[in-house]
């Protein structure tokens, strides 16, 4: 599924034909023939259509339902502009909104504090020339293979009360998953596991393409192999670091599946994005307030996604 | 994949490797550890395990995999992953790659714009556009022989389209970055030769493009396959349900039997593992293309 945003590009080294400039290799279209120029446009508008149609109109429309009182079902036309109204309302009298923030920085906090370092750790250790390294490797980053939904499902072999793994070893009688002051640790266990082998993943791609020179000239200098990775191989990742910063921001952001398949985000298990999603296909259809939840989480993401796409196209252009 | 160059020195203190190699072992056997517990307890009796306890060993049967197989219909699931999953990938990668040939073949004032528009789809959250999108989707005919709910809500070709929709960003980004590579002096060789614009992108690009595409299209399948949101809200007859999403179904009918829901869960899982397993160097690649050298 696309919960696992990308991650491309971050070049380490442009190819060198990747830097030709204006009028090199770039033709410009009024040089082309009619029938080019009609299969250019073609080329382009179908697919800028559909994404348009089914993504950015949606968005739009999101965060123009979130100002009215639509309820879904009646015409367009009777619908009534309220303002900020339902923003008032998400916070002030839905509660399940304080608990879903908390949870939703819970999630960052455990990917950002945790997982993410933890992953990144792994990636440096594995950066070494080491037996068996793609043994390691292969394990960390199976569970990335697997969709969260599924990943619910196993690790509910671990948590069930009864039948659970570790109540079987360590005799406690605690529901992991339906405990509401326990629940979120046991998913974040969860998330994190798969998180841990994603940002391994990406990490030791970028490690890959640091040039090896550097390192070279550092052990030269008598840097020591700790130093070497804080003074020069970090900064020189500075591209990768944000990418992996604001893969963890958005997929905190994103979370949905695992709580979902739980509980369907209730008990202790809320989040925004299974609030939008209750309000919507769940007994209570409030499209204009579950869109106003909706806008924060674009607000929100939009946001680390501009800071995505500054970083990944300022490094392509160079 | 070949590691790293170190610095180069080989060390002479060993425990150092030693203490390096038994916590990597510690932490790659704790994380396969949930995945085995699954396919451990997917082959036990649920009766053996229910009085002896799950930490036990005995019970060996495979009734599991049987019992789950007809009860949860899987194999009607699994052709309905597929007719998402195989027009999707490859509806996205056509798309995808048209949108970045251009990109990266014509210098363009538009172009950052589009490349932008196309990533940042791809990053959305997908909740946040679930209000007006099912609502469309709720409102869009189709024709009875494209789908039994005559909407687009509930059909295949409704989820195809938004699957492919939020996937295509994460390929044309890619596939413009890996074009932009190619050398310059193909097209000009192509256009010495007259080819039009739809054969330099048919015939002389998109061969080159081939390892891009493998990685590409591995990924895809396996995330297409995994979707779960989408599926779950944009259908509502169960029995069209695909894998993924049926789990959720499933989970009922299994409630009080972990040893099911193992057998479920290993078979949802194999056909991503065997593409993991086959393909491991195309799906890491598909990852990671871009954030090396290579």
């Amino acid at each position: 599924m696309s919960d696992l945003p990308l991650i491309q590009a971050d070049r380490a080294v442009p190819p060198p034909a990747a830097t030709t400039t204006k009028g090199g290799r770039g033709r410009r279209l009024r040089l082309l023939s009619r029938t080019d120029r009609v299969v250019i446009t073609l080329m382009v508008l179908v697919p800028l259509l559909l994404v348009a149609g089914l993504v950015w109109l949606p968005a739009v429309a999101t965060v123009l339902l979130s100002g009215t009182n639509w309820d879904g079902i009646g015409p367009i036309s009777e619908i009534e502009w309220v303002g900020v109204k339902n923003y008032d309302d998400v916070v002030n009298i839905y509660p399940p909104f304080v608990p879903a923030v908390q949870n939703n920085l819970l999630w960052l906090a455990a990917l950002f504090v945790v997982a993410t370092p933890f992953g990144m750790f792994l990636a440096v250790l594995l950066d070494k020339e080491i037996r068996g390294s793609r043994f390691y490797q292969t394990a960390l980053y199976l569970p990335v293979v697997l969709s969260l939904a599924l990943i619910g499902f196993v690790w509910q072999l671990i948590y069930s009360r009864d039948q659970g793994l570790l109540n079987g070893v360590f005799g406690g009688e605690t529901d992991w998953y339906g405990d509401p002051n326990v629940n979120i640790w046991a998913v974040l266990v969860a998330a994190g596991w798969r998180h841990v082998g994603y940002i391994m993943l990406l990490y030791l791609a970028g490690l890959k393409g640091v040039d090896p020179s550097l390192r070279e000239a550092a052990a030269v200098d008598g840097s020591s192999e700790t130093s070497t990775f804080f003074r020069v191989v970090f900064p020189v990742m500075r591209p990768i670091n944000i990418i992996v910063l604001v893969v963890t921001v958005i997929e905190s952001l994103r979370a949905f599946d695992l709580v979902w398949v739980i509980n369907k985000g209730r008990n202790g298990l809320e989040l925004i994005s299974a609030l939008v999603t209750q309000n919507v296909v769940g007994e209570a259809s409030r499209i204009g307030f579950g869109s106003a939840l909706a806008t924060i989480m674009l607000a929100v993401s939009l946001v680390f996604i501009t800071i995505y796409l500054w970083t990944v196209m300022r490094e392509g252009k160079r | 994949m070949t590691a790293a160059v170190s610095t180069g020195r080989r060390r002479p203190v060993r425990p150092a490797r030693v203490a390096l190699h038994l916590f990597l072992g510690t932490v790659a056997v704790g994380w396969l550890f949930p995945i085995l517990w699954a396919v451990l307890t997917s082959f036990r009796s649920y009766e053996y395990t229910a009085a002896n306890g799950y930490v036990s060993l005995g019970g060996w049967t495979v009734d599991n995999y049987v019992t789950a197989w007809r009860t949860a219909e899987f194999g009607k699931h699994f052709l309905n992953s597929a007719y998402i999953t195989v027009p999707a990938v490859l509806l996205t990668l056509f798309l995808a790659s048209c949108v970045a040939f251009v990109i990266a073949r014509f210098s363009w004032k538009l172009n950052i714009a589009l490349l932008g528009l196309f990533t940042a789809a791809n990053l959305l959250p997908q909740q946040a556009l679930l209000i007006p999108l099912f609502r469309m989707f709720t409102e869009i005919p189709l024709p009875a022989w494209m789908s039994d709910s005559e909407l687009l809500y509930d059909s295949y070709w409704g989820l195809i389209l938004v699957n492919v929709a939020f996937q295509c960003g994460f390929c044309v980004f890619v596939l413009s970055n890996y074009m932009k590579a190619l050398p310059h002096e193909l097209y000009e060789a192509a256009m010495v030769d007259g080819a039009n614009v739809w054969r330099q992108y048919w015939q002389v690009t998109m061969p080159l493009c081939r390892p891009a595409l493998a990685a590409l299209a591995t990924l895809e399948v396996t995330w297409i396959y995994n979707e779960f949101f989408w599926a779950t809200v944009l259908m509502r007859t169960g029995d069209k349900f695909p894998v993924t999403s049926s789990l959720n179904n499933l989970r009922g009918e299994f409630f009080t039997d972990n040893n099911l829901v193992s057998a479920g869960s290993v078979l949802v899982a194999i056909p991503t593992l065997v593409i993991f397993f086959l393909l491991q160097k195309q799906f890491v690649r598909g990852l990671t293309l871009g954030a090396s050298k290579g």
